[in-house]
């Protein structure tokens, strides 16, 4: 297990970081209460400037989904799979209850179980090495694998 | 003051080695010029775009140096919708009496590469493998089939007409027509999106000159009057490509409202539509877009799919001339090339893949990055 020194999120402010329970994390608008993933300084539905930062759900349901079936172009990607070792992966949205649908990678084992309405996970763990540390991302498994 | 369409001009879609998307755009805007019987020095203004070509004001060194006012366009897959809707302003306002709108493109091959940064995400965005729009509109036609009972069915008969249409196209990329069996067997992209059902990156131009309505039959015995264009973006809450999140209340696509505000200003519905083209970056987008462009109610799809209503002998043909995937998606020409298509349909010159009994009204809509729309109405 590395120390926490040498893990770093894949970018500042998208999850609490470190933690032990980590949270997703959102802003609602004070004025009319919708939730922005990731954090934001603006509301874009009623144009207000006043947000909070919000803890989001860690348990949802599967709004929607796809299977990326290429390897994505580098740049930008920057997964570990060479054409030979890639393997389809999930993304979808994933609906937080009474807050708002995120966009993820999914982690699951079978591709072919994902459905619509299914319950989901937050995960967030090791997604690829960069310079000696371990870049930490976030994703959502099925509630089933967890 | 009403706008006419009174030349057009096209560079053929697809792979042309050696020949810059600017050359093809002076190509196309040579081709309208000659389908009047105007010269360049004739244009009071153009408006032109790419979005990866280069700037389309450079193309005067070439057309000639008249000292016209020349605006450059970028709106992603609206641009040459845009250039066009800004051409029609400029003669809807009384400023202009005359001129050009142009679009093209030349993008390499393969899927279209994002800078995340550029489109307003985190890099974070890109580095997790994301950023890329197929994701988007497979997950855009996964959520509609599971709502509204849409089946693999119609995402494959989509793809078969369009190339049926495509072959019929001496200006289409891809003039080879698929089976049932090519579509339906080929590469899963993004789940339910097979390769066949997309469209790619490609090549092409396209130009038309404008007029005021008044004028236009001294110019052209056929004249094709844009009676209304609309240019719309997203609204909190519908579903656009490269959202990180999305508001748990769904709000109406921005083609929606672009369709209204063009029918409104047409003064016509869509039960007045004769032929159509509808942005088909995939099967899946022609099919949404039916229903949001209001042909169709939700769900409605599968069968008008199958009792073959959007053929070129259907009730309401759509993308006559093998739209996106047949033509590839070159971004800066593809809004234009939907009205050139329209123009030949209603000057009754659209050859092998004329839709019958006189076509009078058209219509054209493009959907794009990062959530915009771009429709035109168009009539004899
Ligand atoms: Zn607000």
């Amino acid at each position: 297990m590395p120390s926490i020194a040498d893990q770093v999120p894949i970018a500042e402010g998208l999850f609490t970081w470190p933690s032990n329970d980590p949270r997703l994390l959102g802003s609602k608008c004070r004025d009319c209460g919708v939730v922005t993933f990731p954090a934001q300084s603006g509301c874009p539905a009623c144009c207000g400037q006043d947000t909070e930062t919000l803890e989001l759900e860690r348990q949802g349901k599967l709004w929607t989904w796809t299977i990326q079936g290429f390897l994505p172009n580098r740049p930008p990607y920057e997964g570990p799979e060479t054409p030979e070792t890639f393997r389809p992966f999930g993304v979808g949205y994933v609906e937080l209850p009474g807050q708002v649908r995120v966009e993820a990678r999914l982690q699951t084992e079978d591709l072919s179980k994902l459905r619509i309405g299914m319950d989901m996970d937050l995960v967030v763990e090791k997604y690829i090495e960069r310079d000696g540390k371990d870049i930490i991302a976030f994703f959502f498994r099925p509630s089933d694998e967890s | 003051m009403d706008v006419a369409i009174i030349g057009i001009g096209i560079h053929p879609f697809g792979r042309t080695e050696g020949v810059t998307g600017l050359e093809q755009g002076t190509h196309a805007a040579r081709q309208a010029l000659a389908d009047t019987g105007l010269d360049w020095s004739d244009m009071q203004f153009a408006y032109g775009g790419s979005s990866a070509a280069g700037a389309a004001d450079t193309m005067v060194s070439k057309l000639g140096l008249t000292g016209l006012q020349f605006i450059n366009v970028s709106n992603g897959c609206a641009t040459g919708g845009s250039a066009l809707q800004s051409a029609y302003m400029a003669i809807q306002s009384g400023m202009f009496d005359i001129g050009m709108a142009v679009g093209f493109d030349k993008h390499p091959r393969g899927a279209f590469t994002i800078n995340p940064e550029g489109s307003g995400l985190g890099k974070w965005y890109g580095d997790i493998g994301m950023a890329l729009t197929p994701q988007f509109f497979g997950m855009k036609i996964q959520r509609y089939m599971h709502d509204y009972d849409i089946t693999e069915d119609a995402l494959v008969r989509v793809a078969v007409k369009n190339y049926r249409n495509g072959s019929k196209n001496p200006n289409a990329w891809r003039r080879k027509p698929f089976s049932y069996e090519d579509v339906a067997e080929s590469m899963m992209v993004c789940h339910p999106l097979r390769k066949y059902m997309f469209c790619s990156p490609a090549e092409g131009a396209c130009a038309m000159i404008l007029c005021r309505a008044d004028k236009a039959r001294k110019y052209t015995a056929k004249p094709v009057f844009l009676k209304a264009v609309a240019v719309k973006t997203r609204q909190f809450g519908s579903f656009e490509v490269f959202s990180q999140s999305q508001a748990l209340d769904r709000a109406p696509a921005p083609t929606v409202q672009a369709s209204r505000a063009a029918f409104e200003m047409a003064g016509v519905g869509p039960e007045d539509i004769d032929v159509a083209q509808l942005q088909d970056t995939e099967s899946g987008a022609e099919i949404m877009h039916m229903a949001e462009n209001g042909f169709c109610a939700d769900g409605d799809q599968e069968k008008w799919l199958q009792e073959g209503y959007t053929e070129i002998d259907g009730k309401l043909p759509v993308n006559t001339d093998g739209g996106c995937m047949a033509n590839g998606e070159p971004v800066g020409a593809s809004g234009l090339r939907q009205v050139y298509e329209i123009c030949l349909q209603l000057r009754g010159e659209a050859g092998e893949r004329q839709v019958p009994d006189n076509p009078s009204t058209g219509y054209t809509h493009v959907y794009g990055a990062p959530g915009l729309s771009g429709v035109t109405v168009l009539t004899t």
